[in-house]
């Protein structure tokens, strides 16, 4: 029989089934969502538009270009209460770069509301065991933005320098940071020490040795020792990377990010983001991840080379209830049929019969 | 295996001379024939030559793991990929140049002629100049000496082009020189790769300097 379901449903049924054995509900959104809530938090959406329109009583709405605002939104919020969802949903965005509008398919997760190490914790576990379900060659790696906002307080305070300097950070381009650092007048001591912190990535154990002797401030420590209680539970499996940079408006912990072989470009996206909660007036936590299923189209799967089992000719004379008989036949062999007048040009078949 | 993306061109050619001084030749690739994709199996090295301003595509996209090209190129067209290492060579600069007796004096709309839409945006509205862009893909220089702009942003290697052509520097943007890049993902999956040829060349680097 051909294969019906393709390769990325098949990947996001089985997420589905992974979220829901751990206690997260599915949760459906709105297609059109007041435009205003993004306009509030329209940095969250990473240099990337917002497709609006206004409604029947003139006002403005959006297309949705994300779940997570909305979920968030609409969390409960009490001591010791965990509000846990995971959605599958298209999402609209005006791309960065092309300007064109770009429709996305994600399935992800949320965890927002009283949170301890311990959802931290499962989130991540669940986007390994997420990445895990469609190939085990993946990489997952996690930072944390503590650590690299605390390195950088310590450097300097001018906004411009941040930037240039995180941006340098994403690239891991040290002669950028060298650069960098040069135009602004940084000291050498503090442009060694950007240098040393950018080529501190890879297996856990070794990068939080060295993230030790690294001697910064307060922050860095205690962004440094959330990081390792993390780490010594997850058991080594995960990598580090401070390449990884969210905007530090929304993010202030753990973000991660993961890769499957065989894709060019980062397939999941996750963090927690208190300090968007805080934004919004909420005293909640929250943490979540996003898929990027578009992006699993084809990836371990061969072409298949028909498009049906047989292709099922009949004519003028052919009488209905024969035809139906035929089809129902073929069938109940695990046979795929397209009832046909003439070959059509296109279709790719694996056998031809004719009544 | 690693998928080297090169400039075609001198530059190309002088980054696969330090590829080779590291230990990753491929010979084949100096023959002169119409091959575009050259391989030593042994050394898990394939070259291809591309268009310059391609090769950050390639590289982005997944098609080579790593590859060279120009810092105006990555300016331009701010690819996501990361950019390892300055590799010191094919040095020129970004820059605003124009006829001898021209004078900005900020009254009119400037006419700006350039390749480099994004970069020329960007340097005038850091300086919140009016501009009108016109984009070209070819002979920048000639421009404003028809009278169809009032500057160029280009890159200037040795200026003896804008000399003859009664053209002269105003102002410099930013430094070029080629950057070694690789794709975000091939980074993860081949660490230990990529990481051993990007310190090969940046030792060669250092000697150079």
């Amino acid at each position: 029989m051909i294969n019906y379901l393709k390769n990325e449903e098949k990947i996001i049924l089985s997420l589905r089934a992974l979220y829901s054995k751990y206690g997260y509900l599915p949760y459906k959104m709105n297609k059109f969502e007041e435009y205003d809530l993004y306009a509030k938090n329209k940095e969250f959406l990473i240099g990337e538009g917002v497709i609006t329109f206004t409604d029947t009583h003139g006002k403005l709405l959006a297309l949705k270009p994300d779940v997570t605002l909305s979920i968030i939104k609409n969390a409960a919020e009490s001591k010791g209460v965990k509000n846990k969802v995971y959605y599958s949903e298209n999402v609209y965005r005006i791309s960065g770069k092309t300007r064109e509008y770009k429709e996305i398919m994600q399935t992800g997760l949320e965890c927002v509301g009283d949170l301890d190490l311990y959802d931290t914790y499962e989130v991540i576990t669940l986007a390994k065991k997420s990445l895990e379900t469609v190939s085990s060659d993946y990489v997952l790696e996690i930072s944390h933005m503590g650590i690299l906002s605390s390195l950088i307080d310590s450097v300097s305070t001018n906004e411009e320098f941040r930037q240039e300097v995180l941006d340098s950070i994403k690239k891991k381009s040290k002669h950028e940071i060298k650069a960098v650092s040069q135009k602004y007048g940084i000291e050498k001591k503090k442009t060694d020490l950007l240098c040393e912190f950018i080529s501190i990535y890879g297996e856990p154990t070794s990068v939080l040795s060295r993230l030790d002797k690294m001697d910064v401030n307060e922050e860095f420590k205690l962004a440094t020792n959330e990081l390792k209680e993390l780490v010594a539970l997850l058991d080594g499996s995960v990598s580090i990377d401070f390449s990884i940079v969210n905007d530090m408006n929304y993010y202030n912990g753990i973000v991660f990010n993961g890769f499957l072989s065989g894709v060019s470009e980062c397939v999941l996206f996750g963090g927690s983001y208190d300090k968007l909660l805080s934004k919004m007036g909420r005293r909640s936590n929250g943490i979540g991840f996003a898929i990027y299923t578009d992006l699993l189209e084809g990836i371990n799967e061969a072409q298949s080379k028909f498009d049906v089992d047989t292709l099922l000719l009949y004519s003028e004379n052919t009488k209905i209830e024969a035809l139906t008989k035929e089809i129902e036949r073929l069938n109940n062999m695990g046979k795929s049929v397209s009832a046909q007048k003439s070959i059509p040009e296109k279709l790719r078949y694996k056998e031809i019969v004719e009544i | 295996m690693i998928n080297v993306a090169l400039p075609k061109g001198r530059l190309g050619e002088k980054v696969y001379k330090m590829f080779a001084l590291c230990g990753y030749e491929c010979p084949s690739i100096l023959e002169n024939n119409r091959k575009l994709i050259f391989e030593n199996e042994e050394k898990g090295v394939r070259y291809f030559w591309v268009k310059p301003s391609d090769v950050s595509i390639y590289v982005e996209r997944g098609a080579a793991d790593i590859g060279v090209c120009g810092k105006d190129i990555l300016l331009e067209y701010e690819p996501d990929v990361y950019e390892l290492l300055d590799l010191n060579i094919g040095k020129c600069r970004m820059a605003v140049a124009g006829k001898k007796d021209f004078y900005d004096d900020n009254t009119q709309t400037l006419k700006v002629a350039t390749k480099f839409v994004n970069v020329a945006k960007k340097y005038y509205s850091g300086k919140c100049r009016d501009i009108d862009i016109i984009k070209l893909n070819g002979s920048i220089e000639i421009a404003p000496i028809l009278g169809l702009s009032d500057v160029i942003v280009d890159i200037v290697e040795t200026g003896t082009t804008l000399k003859e052509n009664d053209l002269e520097v105003k102002e410099e943007i930013f430094p070029i020189s080629a950057r070694l890049i690789a794709n975000k993902a091939s980074f993860k999956f081949k660490t230990a790769e990529i990481e051993k040829i990007a310190e090969f060349l940046a030792e060669q680097v250092k000697d150079n300097d």
